[in-house]
């Protein structure tokens, strides 16, 4: 296993703490002149998204986490879990609910996303910032109101809710930015 | 690739006055301007310090890590006012506030007492920043008063427990790490940050923190300036016995071992100098690039280079 040595820390780093990859997202190097050299750090675990501040004096290491990003596509969902081929190797992986966790809202066939691999296991999955989404269902707008102001729970192709403008009806495209879960626009009108 | 500086030609020309002014304060002092190889048969001996070797036609020679041997044999020669700014190489000292290559000013005067040679770096951090007399205390006081702790005399145990009282996230090797370390962590972690828009030169190191400094046994006449906590500058009423520097040689290159560095080569032309006779003399050793960094009133020292070892 390949190992980092303090003088090669550095922002985007990616290695592995008691067993879990993590991040460096932060890296502050402190030397009194004459002193002991400190790496002051900000990492984040992969897997979990919490944040760990750690300090490591000169001569520490650490080790490389095997973790690669690699583009999906969304296949099927078999019960609890989700099913996803990579674009260039059509390998296939499968991740559980709890894995994909709120990201099920947007997954239809053929979503492309990405997974982040860990030791070559899928741990987490990135939705594309925006998708566009079929709605299914959703009660009917009171007559020639176009405000944005008024809201209504949307039902859409995946079988999650989105509180929308009055004026969408069945049938219609809306665009929904992943990240928020927000309503962004709609695309189109059937 | 981007070809440009990092630093604004604002502050190369900043710089470029700065220098200046440095040169006319010192020459108004009677120093006279001295110019010594980068490439050295000798280099410091020092825990923390990893000099760069190159080979060159043959002969492996050091990359300098400060000026500081060249000059003290001018001293020992017969020069007794000297300066220079020139460049210096520690290798594994990058971030922002350090570049690898860095612009180092220093100077000697022989006679110079410690209380004096503390002086005129107040004196120079104030004629050059435009800043009011920097206070003076002690390695001691400066620790009592930021972080309530003794450096001489508190056990280490009590050092791990301010730490923790102080929320510090310490290296993970704590316990390992010995008092020295500790002190450098607590200096750099808790007191620093502290020292915001302040102006101090702080004296009185530890003895084991002496370096090339003169020591009683307790403390070392070595001094450092810090302004709004960054360090600028560090000073020595210098050591003058050659045994004692052996001593010192040999048991920093047992503590380079113990850390997993190369021992470095214990004998110098310094010693054969200090052997002939150093005279009595005061020493300082300035970073160029943060005084511009403080001048300038910028946080990353990347805006004061024009190229950084990454764009070098």
């Amino acid at each position: 296993m390949a190992v980092y040595k303090t003088n090669e820390f550095r922002k985007g780093l990616k290695v592995q703490i008691d067993g879990d990859p993590y991040l460096m997202i932060e890296m502050n190097f402190v030397k009194p002149g004459k002193g002991n050299a400190f790496y002051k750090c900000k990492l984040r675990n992969l897997v979990r998204g919490t944040v760990l501040d750690r300090t490591y004096k000169g001569g520490d290491s650490l080790e490389a986490a095997d973790v690669e990003e690699v583009g999906v596509q969304y296949l099927y969902r078999q019960g609890d879990t989700f099913v996803f081929m990579e674009n260039k190797t059509y390998e296939q992986y499968e991740l559980s609910s709890e894995q994909v966790d709120d990201n099920w809202k947007y997954l239809k066939d053929g979503t492309t996303c990405s997974m982040v691999l860990y030791n070559g296991n899928p741990i987490t999955l990135t939705p594309p910032n925006h998708v566009e989404l079929l709605v299914e269902y959703c009660e009917p707008g009171a007559k020639g109101d176009t405000a944005t102001n008024v809201t209504k729970p949307v039902k859409v192709e995946t079988g999650a809710e989105f509180i929308c403008p009055a004026f969408i009806e069945m049938g219609n495209v809306i665009r929904i930015d992943t990240r928020s879960g927000d309503y962004i626009e709609r695309v189109s009108v059937k | 690739m981007s070809f440009r500086p990092t630093a604004s030609v604002k502050n190369l020309e900043l710089r470029s006055k700065k220098l200046a002014q440095l040169r006319s304060h010192f020459a108004e002092a009677g120093f006279v301007e001295v110019e010594t190889p980068l490439l050295s048969h000798d280099t410091v001996v020092d825990r923390h310090l990893h000099p760069v070797l190159v080979s060159i036609d043959g002969e492996d020679l050091w990359l300098q890590t400060s000026p500081e041997f060249a000059m003290k044999r001018l001293v020992a020669s017969g020069m007794d006012a000297i300066y220079q700014i020139t460049r210096a190489v520690r290798s594994g000292e990058n971030g922002k506030l350090h570049n690898t290559e860095f612009t180092i000013l220093e100077w000697y005067k022989v006679g110079q007492s410690y209380e004096a040679a503390r002086e005129f770096l107040s004196s120079l951090a104030e004629a050059i920043l435009g800043i009011s007399p920097p206070e003076q205390i002690t390695y001691q006081d400066l620790f009592r008063q930021s972080i309530d702790l003794d450096p001489i005399n508190d056990s280490e145990s009590l050092f791990t427990r301010r730490a923790s009282e102080l929320g510090l996230h310490v290296p993970d090797a704590w316990e390992t790490l010995d008092r020295d370390s500790k002190l450098d962590f607590l200096l750099a972690d808790a007191i620093q940050p502290q020292l915001q828009s302040r102006a101090m030169v702080v004296y009185d190191y530890p003895a084991s923190q002496a370096a090339l400094a003169a020591s009683n046994g307790e403390t070392a006449e070595r001094f450092e300036l810090f302004i709004n906590g960054l360090e600028l500058a560090n000073g020595y009423h210098e050591l003058l016995d050659a045994k004692e520097l052996r001593d010192r040689n040999r048991d920093t290159n047992e503590q380079r071992l113990v850390d997993g560095n190369d021992a470095l080569p214990e004998e110098s032309r310094l010693l054969d100098a200090m052997d002939s006779g150093l005279p009595d003399c005061s020493g300082v050793a300035l970073g160029i690039d943060r005084l511009m960094m403080i001048a300038a009133g910028t946080e990353s020292i990347r805006d004061v280079i024009a190229f950084p070892m990454d764009r070098a």
